[in-house]
């Protein structure tokens, strides 16, 4: 299992947990296996084609998967997981 | 016991230490081959010394040398007004285990008289150098980096939840000149986070709270207020009269604007953002080939996707430490010191207390800084964003619709 870091924004489909751990051999499975477990996360994270959205940032051991091989990026159990979206909070 | 004369100990001196001419001196410090310890006074070096000298008084010469050369076989030129202390700092060095340390023949006066070229530096006042004596002590800021920083000038967009940390340390840094971009005036809710402002201040525009804390913190400071909301239309008039821009706003509008501002004038840009119990922080600067904001974040968020911290919520202390990172690391890029957060955006989680720095890489197809760029010019980020134009009222009193 990786372990997956879930910001703010979407800790309400994770029961509040800042951290889920959720198995997949690449990206892209990881997102559909954690999509089984906490219904509502995928639609946050990828548009209606899979892809990941342009206003979030899925890196593997602090790779943005852009740089790596996109969704397709594999994923290994002792890999971690950071979901960055963009936030615009500052006053 | 036996004494000797002082006459009689730089003779023995003249025997024991290796003295160089300026001659050498400037040959060996063109080659990059010497450490050059200037042991004079205060009032001595601020009348003129070496460029690349590092300057320690006699005093101290034995307690800091080694922040300067620790290496006790590098070679190390020790230099006075006539090369006779010189001779006392040598011997001093050498009881150090030094070994490779010679005396300046002639000094100073010496160098300055055989023509060679030497800086007169300006200086800091005597209470300015009390004030900021926690700073000149360090090697990395020193009196000449005190002195960048109070020629520097950073403007905050939103004297705010980050902004008011950032303007409170960059202020007390002696950053000389601070300008911040807010429309709002002050709301007791606004306590709980915006420690710039105070209960006295409530319905106060935030720019004349903002300075009047930064008047009575630090009057070396100057504060100019832009009591407006930055737009297309001023943007590029605001920017460019400063040299870093802290980017402290609450909405995705602004923050696209701001970064292609930026991009366009090559500022480097400071951004940062928080909610509830999380903030992110890093530098665009796309002058040195790092990313900007639209390389991390090619696409806003649909309106209403992502709460912003009026509706999301926001722990008060997180922006203060958020936007004080942010002033640390404008500062950084004042001195010109250590590793900014260029390509990299330092993420922090308050309620596991873990810090995580990822690595954002330039987007070669950005459309601001990429290969081709396609924005060239500011345009309409309300309609990039698909937010509705804000009404808002200008600062002498009339109503303008503008679009950020
Ligand atoms: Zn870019």
């Amino acid at each position: 299992m990786t372990t997956v870091r879930i910001p703010s924004p979407l800790r309400r489909y994770t029961n509040s947990q800042s951290k889920v751990q959720a198995s997949g051999a690449t990206v892209q499975e990881l997102i559909n296996n954690l999509e089984a477990e906490y219904p509502g996360v995928k639609s946050r994270l990828c548009d209606d084609s899979g892809q990941i959205k342009r206003y979030v940032n899925v890196f593997v051991n602090g790779n943005e998967i852009r740089t790596l091989q996109g969704p397709e990026t594999p994923v290994a159990a002792t890999d971690e997981i950071s979901i960055v979206p963009a936030m615009a909070g500052g006053r | 016991m036996a004494y000797i004369t002082s006459d009689q100990l730089l003779a023995k001196l003249r025997q024991e230490i290796k003295e160089i001419s300026v001659h050498e001196l400037a040959d060996k410090l063109d080659k990059g081959e010497i450490t050059l310890v200037d042991i004079r006074g205060r009032d001595e070096w601020d009348q003129g010394h070496i460029s690349g000298a590092a300057h320690i008084p006699r005093g101290f010469l034995e307690l800091q040398i080694e922040t300067r050369q620790a290496n006790r076989r590098k070679p190390i030129a020790v230099m006075c007004a006539g090369g006779v202390r010189s001779l006392l700092g040598a011997r001093d060095l050498q009881t150090m285990g030094y070994r490779n340390v010679v005396s300046v023949a002639g000094g100073f006066s010496g160098w300055k008289n055989a023509g060679y070229p030497f800086v007169v530096p300006r200086t800091l006042t005597p209470e300015q150098r009390n004030r900021y004596a926690r700073h000149i002590v360090m090697p990395e800021v020193g009196e000449e980096g005190q002195l960048k920083l109070m020629d520097a000038s950073v403007l905050l967009i939103g004297a705010g939840g980050l902004g008011s940390p950032a303007a409170i340390y960059l202020a007390a840094a002696g950053v000389g000149r601070i300008g911040l971009v807010d429309f709002d005036v002050v709301d007791t809710s606004n306590l709980q986070r915006q420690i710039i402002h105070r209960l006295d201040d409530v319905d106060k525009p935030k720019v004349e709270s903002a300075a009047h804390t930064i008047g009575q913190l630090n009057p070396d400071v100057s504060v100019i207020g832009h009591r407006t909301q930055i737009t297309s239309q001023n943007a590029f008039n605001i920017i460019s009269q400063y040299d870093i821009v802290i980017n402290g706003s609450d909405n995705f509008p602004t923050r696209y604007l701001v970064n292609d501002a930026c991009v366009l004038l090559g500022k480097p840009l400071v951004d940062a953002s928080v909610l509830r119990f999380e903030g992110q922080v890093t530098v665009f600067d796309t002058t040195k080939g790092g990313p900007c904001y639209r390389c991390l974040y090619p696409d806003p968020p649909p309106p209403g996707e992502v709460p912003s911290c009026a509706e999301g919520g926001v722990l008060g202390v997180l922006p203060g430490i958020i936007g004080s990172l942010e002033a640390l690391e404008a500062i950084k890029l004042i001195l010109g010191q250590g590793d900014p957060l260029v390509g990299r955006l330092l993420q922090y989680d308050a309620l596991d207390g873990e810090f995580r720095a990822l690595n954002i890489a330039k987007n070669p197809a950005c459309p601001v800084c990429g290969e081709h760029p396609t924005v060239t010019e500011l345009i309409d980020y309300n309609q990039f964003c698909g937010v509705p134009p804000v009404e808002v009222v200008s600062a002498n009193g009339a109503q303008a619709a503008v679009s950020a």
